[in-house]
């Protein structure tokens, strides 16, 4: 871990403002994502700047009757929250299903919308990733790649964002607040906050340097019954092979968004109009671009797989 | 770190020499920046006040240092364990302000003020915490090493529980949550035991649930 | 003291504390956070500086250039011990790819220098400072392509043996079974990292250290380092697990004793978890063909078993044939054993070296057979258990051996009756569920080992044994064991292990530890008895100690007025044993539920019926069985090194890509021991359980997901991608 220098900022803006015009700065909320990697020097921030101090974490109710959640609200909170757990369960299912207890304590609303992929050759700095250094190559697409990604993937990088509660976001079309250094406010849609990355995989999301992430919100509750299914090689504590986050309403209408599949939760409106047409066809239309690799082609089959169990378990 | 040109790298992905079987070294790494920069303020110590099991201390430290190697290093309270130190194992676990984390992933100056407890602040060898004696009874434990961060953990779950907080095994995520064995298996996975004491853990567990 | 005859009816036969479940004595130290591991001993030395191991970011080739400027110049940088200015480190018999092997790599991770620093973030900074160039060399990596010119191992019997004709006997075979399976490279992955604190004194060495065989370390050391082995003391008294993978000295301790001598200060070095899984050992990846042939009534004639693993020693590896031997009838036989040279880190034993992945393999053609026979795989199993011989090694003498027992009140406790025998018919709405059964069999070797007893003028007793406890239970038998021999209570014995200074035992390995140290233990304990009968005046091999008294005849005396005596023996094991098999049995019981939609598998009940002689304690021995089990359903279901074929080295190494079990997948688990004795064995008629444990519930598991399935997957682990386009249909 390289050295850093270290503040608590006193108001989101000058947060993004500290972040703004210090070279090398980052923001620190939870730190459970951001420590991991300065450990292996795959981030190496000169400056952190803690956001824990803002304010930022409460659970607020919006006018029209949704949630604002702060960007320093843990894991834990959100989905332990009544609101969340009453009217938005695929959240609450989305984040347990995520990391252990402990993580959940610490880790924060903004900070796991950005958490970075578990590529076994990002997290190894002697081997070639584009993502950690452009231009590099990368050694996943011949090698090791069974956990990642299956589509919206590159010939630069395939690499998932492999998180669960935005996965969960996505499927309620959460909006991302954040604030600029100029101290100018803006909403990005979480379809949009993800970047699929091309050519350009070191550049992740749509935030402007400095931009930092003060809410999340989520619209008027959907309604229906709401799943989360994710699958892994072990019970708990492992990152999806595939997840399934699913609101359906009883006419069988309803949406679906994937997980470990793709450098962002993985929704197409056009898909989720299958979803009385079963799971096949939702799953023919939201993979049809999908380029697999040999190991981790199950991963179609198995979110098809996913998904009727879903709807049988809805059905029944 | 490796630096070497000797793989050949495209795009695409990697081309591994012309022999199926060569090894591949890697491209060279060139440092953003040099470390040099920064100058003395960089290795400044800072100043850090926190409460460890009740006792107030007031430290200066490097400011990368984790809330873990403080326990470890310079309070020299090593019951909390350093099994992986990259937040996947949970041997680190303790309690901060009421709630389990894992030490490993947090740095000693997101701290300022808060309330630590570790393994050694729940209970002493002569006067154990009940979650300690009923893991001394049902053995649930061998080599010992990530039973602190166990125990810290199985008192946390049990006071989540109360608290109502959800998990994923929890299939009434609004109804009031019960202790089965399935809620404290799930939500003690944070803590790997690889000499495999989870059945005898468990059992400890629900010795003390009961009260 | 030599145990050369069977034991006859001795004082264990009569114990009071031996073989009653006894709480852990080191257990309030260990569930307080107050027992030191090795990085935690902040008293042995004061100033200890912080070491940070450097691996070679290559797989095989040689250092070109290592630039140390820029990290010599970071600050709180004491010291830097470089490939590159630093001569390799010699070998030794417990190692083979050097530990520091000067420019050139022989594996990935491999250390190339280490970096003491003031602090440990100032040691890991510098160290990431250092720029290293390499030459590639080549290497193979692949198993599967190794693996067909592969020479047997050697032309041990273990390696290779062929009674009657196995070609012939399989041919004619009314019912065969001929199938290949494959079990990955796996990593020992111990919660305590390789941890030392070396420090130097003129030219003593000490090492506070993790390690399970304080001796073979110390002899290392010495050969690694050049050194005498009087000059070198290795202290280990709490170790946070190894199941083999702290056998024997690793780069930890061989980098902080050249860190500690180039700063001239204490050194110490934890292991950071991502370098352990290449930097060290893990067990070896096997290709097994196994070819068995029966009568209509499940008589087996044929049984050959054939194994192929790979090691950077080109020998060794993991002898994945060694329980068939002994496990099954059948007149014609073949074993061979094969190994490959690779150029991977290198293999050596993890926990049940050989019979892990053995088990995994024949106990489920074992299941195959039976369903082609259309007969119950318990049944099966029976009629091919041999009393009162081993099978594949006809000289040999049975010592005590109970497989049928295990096998049949198993299935009675696991109501193995209600099994529906048709694969693939029991469903409860989305849950195919079955059982499975397999039988288990593990060596119960024996090694010379001693101790010391102290008694005090206050009559406490003090045993010390450079013996090890791994988690194992050591010091809480070895306590009990003191204590029934010397007629004291458990509290008047305090235990001190793990240290070079101590009396050489046996150590930790094999599931040889707890019955030769206890006998090594009772051997001094007899010694010291003895001397208190010298110094009061009656004959101790006929007095009986009980109650801190000896009693004989009508006479009595406190043994504490015989003052403070020190007694050293040691326990050696006579010729008469190799004359015997001396092994462990289990039956081994799993139930499985799956999901028919996405082929999640849930183990949700296990059992182990072990027969292992006398269980010195039962409480910590179940928990070494059922620790053995859930290695075993790792192994069965979610670990596996994934070996990159191109850069030769295993990808996922941390906690988060290597798959242990976690709490969730572990089950409520049943353990029962049947009451044996084996006199063979040692005086204690007790066998060791560590490995038993892990000997066969992996292929249990196995079995129980064909039984609710009807798909058999050979290529372990069986992780859902491997079946899931054979599941059920979805509508």
């Amino acid at each position: 871990m390289r050295s850093f220098t270290y503040e608590r900022a006193a108001s989101p803006a000058e947060a993004a403002r500290a972040v703004a015009t210090t070279q090398g700065a980052k923001f620190i909320a939870g730190g459970t994502n951001l420590i991991d990697l300065m450990k292996l020097e795959i981030e190496t921030p000169t400056h952190l700047v803690d956001v824990q101090d803002l304010g930022l974490d409460r659970v607020e109710e919006t006018e029209e009757g949704g949630l604002r959640i702060g960007t320093f609200v843990s894991n834990t909170a959100l989905s332990a929250h009544p609101r969340v757990r009453e009217d938005y369960a695929v959240l609450t299912r989305a984040i347990q299903a995520g990391a252990s207890g402990q993580l959940r304590n610490k880790a924060s609303t903004g900070g796991n919308l950005l958490q970075r992929t578990r590529c076994a050759y990002f997290y190894d700095t002697n081997m070639p990733c584009n993502k950690r250094k452009p231009g590099d190559g990368c050694a996943a697409i011949d090698g090791f790649s069974r956990q990642l990604g299956v589509i919206g993937t590159s010939d630069s990088c395939i690499a998932t964002y492999p998180g669960d509660m935005a996965v969960a976001m996505r499927a309620l079309d959460a909006v991302v607040e954040t604030v600029k250094p100029d101290g100018t406010a803006r909403a990005i849609p979480v379809a949009d906050f993800h970047r699929l990355w091309g050519d350009t995989p070191h550049i992740e999301t749509a935030l402007e340097p400095g931009e930092m992430i003060t809410h999340v919100r989520l619209p008027t509750p959907l309604g229906g019954q709401h799943f989360y299914h994710k699958v892994r090689d072990r019970r708990s504590y492992a990152y999806a092979l595939v997840s399934v986050a699913a609101v359906i309403q009883s006419d069988g209408t309803g949406r679906v968004a994937f997980g470990g599949v793709a450098p962002k939760p993985w929704r197409s409106e056009a898909a989720d109009a299958q979803l009385p047409n079963g799971a096949a066809a939702v799953v023919r239309t939201a993979f049809a671009d999908a380029r697999p690799t040999e190991q981790n082609a199950f991963k179609i089959p198995l979110a098809e797989r996913t998904l009727a169990g879903i709807l049988a378990e809805m059905r029944s | 770190m490796a630096e070497d040109g000797f793989m050949k790298v495209s795009r695409r992905g990697v081309l591994a020499g012309g022999v199926a079987s060569a090894a591949v070294g890697q491209a060279s790494i060139l440092r953003a920046q040099d470390s040099s920069t920064g100058g003395a303020a960089k290795q400044a110590k800072v100043p850090v006040r926190l409460t460890v099991n009740g006792t107030p201390q007031e430290l200066e430290l490097d400011s990368r240092t984790t809330l873990l190697d403080t326990l470890r290093e310079h309070l020299k309270l090593t019951g909390s364990k350093k099994g992986c130190d990259h937040g996947q194992c949970g041997a680190c676990t303790v309690m901060v302000n009421g709630t389990r984390i894992n030490s490993c992933l947090s740095l000693a100056v997101q701290h300022q003020g808060d309330e630590i407890t570790t393994i050694e602040g729940l209970g002493s060898p002569e006067d154990l915490h009940p979650m300690q004696a009923a893991f001394v009874e049902h053995d649930g434990y061998q080599c010992g090493y990530c039973t602190p961060g166990q125990i810290c953990s199985a008192v946390a779950v049990l006071e989540e529980i109360r608290n109502g907080i959800p998990s994923h095994v929890t299939e009434d995520l609004t109804g009031r949550m019960r202790a089965t064995e399935m809620e404290m298996r799930e939500r003690m996975s944070g803590n790997i035991c690889r000499c495999g004491a989870y059945s005898n853990i468990a059992e400890a567990m629900a010795q003390v649930a009961k009260g | 003291m030599e145990f050369n005859a069977p034991a006859g009816e001795n004082l264990f036969d009569r114990a009071k504390i031996v073989g009653k479940s006894t709480p852990r004595i080191d257990g309030p130290l260990k569930v307080s956070g107050r027992a030191p591991y090795a990085a935690e001993r902040h008293d042995v030395a004061a100033n200890q500086a912080y070491g940070w191991i450097v691996g070679a970011g290559i797989a095989k080739g040689r250092i070109r250039a290592m630039d140390l400027d820029e990290a010599r110049r970071a600050p709180g940088v004491i010291a830097i011990v470089a490939a590159t200015e630093h001569e390799p480190v010699a070998s030794s018999d417990f190692n083979y790819a050097p530990l520091f092997g000067g420019r050139e790599v022989s594996h990935y991770h491999q250390a190339i220098a280490v970096v003491v620093a003031e602090t440990f973030e100032q040691a890991r900074a510098a160290a990431g400072l250092i720029r290293t160039s390499y030459t590639n060399g080549e290497g193979t990596f692949d198993l599967k392509k190794a693996a067909p010119g592969a020479p047997l191992a050697s032309d041990r019997p273990s390696d290779s043996a062929k009674i009657g004709d196995f070609d012939a006997a399989f041919a004619a075979a009314p019912v065969k079974v001929d199938e290949r399976y494959t079990t990955p490279d796996e990593a020992h992955a111990m919660m305590e990292p390789f941890a030392t604190i070396a420090a130097w004194d003129g030219p003593k060495l000490t090492v506070w250290t993790s390690n399970q065989m304080i001796e073979w370390s110390r002899q290392a050391l010495a050969s690694i380092l050049k050194m005498d082995a009087d000059n070198i003391r290795v202290d280990s008294p709490y170790i946070g697990g190894g199941f083999g993978g702290k056998l024997f000295v690793r780069s930890d301790a061989v980098m902080a004793a050249l860190g500690a001598k180039a700063a001239k200060r204490p050194v110490k070095i934890a292991m950071q978890r991502p370098l352990m899984f290449n930097n060290a050992t893990h067990r070896h990846a096997t290709m097994q063909r196994l070819r068995i042939g029966a009568e209509r009534d499940g008589r087996i004639v044929a049984i050959g078993h054939e194994n192929w693993s790979g090691n950077i020693t080109g020998e060794a590896g993991e002898n994945a044939t060694l329980q068939t031997p002994k496990l099954y009838s059948g007149a014609n036989r073949l074993i061979a054993n094969h190994i490959a040279q690779l150029d991977l880190p290198e293999g050596n034993a993890m926990r049940a070296p050989g019979e892990l992945p053995g088990h995994l393999a024949l106990e489920v053609a074992m299941d195959e057979l039976a369903e082609k026979l259309g007969m119950d795989p318990v049944e099966l199993r029976i009629v091919n258990d041999t009393q009162g011989m081993v099978p594949g090694e006809p000289d040999t003498k049975l010592s005590d051996r109970n497989l049928t027992r295990c096998l049949r009140e198993g299935a009675d406790m696991f109501g193995w009756s209600k099994r529906e025998a048709r694969p693939g018919r029991s469903r409860k709405g989305r849950w195919l569920t079955g059982m499975g059964v397999a039988a288990g069999y593990r060596a119960a070797p024996t090694m010379k080992s001693g101790a010391r007893v102290r008694m005090t003028d206050r009559g406490q007793l003090v045993v010390e044994t450079d013996m090890t406890d791994i988690g194992t239970g050591t010091y809480t038998i070895l306590a009990q064991t003191a204590a029934e021999t010397m007629g004291l209570p458990l509290d008047a014995v305090r235990v001190e292990l793990g240290d070079s200074s101590f009396p050489v035992s046996a150590g930790s390995g094999g599931q040889w530890g707890a019955a030769s140290s206890t006998a090594g233990v009772y051997a001094a304990c007899v010694a010291l008895r003895r001397m208190i009968g010298e110094k009061l005046g009656f004959d101790a091999d006929a007095a009986t100690f009980d109650g801190g008294r000896a009693t004989l005849g009508v006479e009595s005396w406190s043994i504490r007025d015989a003052g403070a005596l020190t007694a050293e023996d040691s326990m050696t094991f006579g010729e008469f044993k190799k004359d015997y098999d001396v092994g462990t049995y289990a039956g081994h019981f799993a139930e499985v539920k799956v999901d028919a939609y996405t082929g999640e598998t849930y183990i949700t009940r296990m059992l182990a019926v072990c027969d292992a002689g006398r269980i010195l304690n039962p409480l910590s021995a179940r928990s070494q069985v059922i620790g053995g089990m859930v290695m075993a359903a790792g192994a069965a279901l979610t670990e596996d090194l994934h070996v990159d074929k191109r850069f030769g080295f295993f990808a996922n190494h941390d906690l988060a890509g290597y798959e242990v079990p976690v709490h969730a997948d572990i089950p409520h688990q049943e353990c029962v021991f049947l009451d044996t004795l084996d006199p063979v064995s040692t005086p204690l008629k007790a066998k060791g359980v560590g490995e038993l444990g892990i000997c066969g519930p992996g292929a249990a598991v196995a079995n129980a997901i064909y039984n609710a399935t009807g798909i058999r997957v050979r290529d372990y682990p069986l992780t859902l991608d491997k079946y899931l386009d054979r599941l059920p249909a979805i509508a």
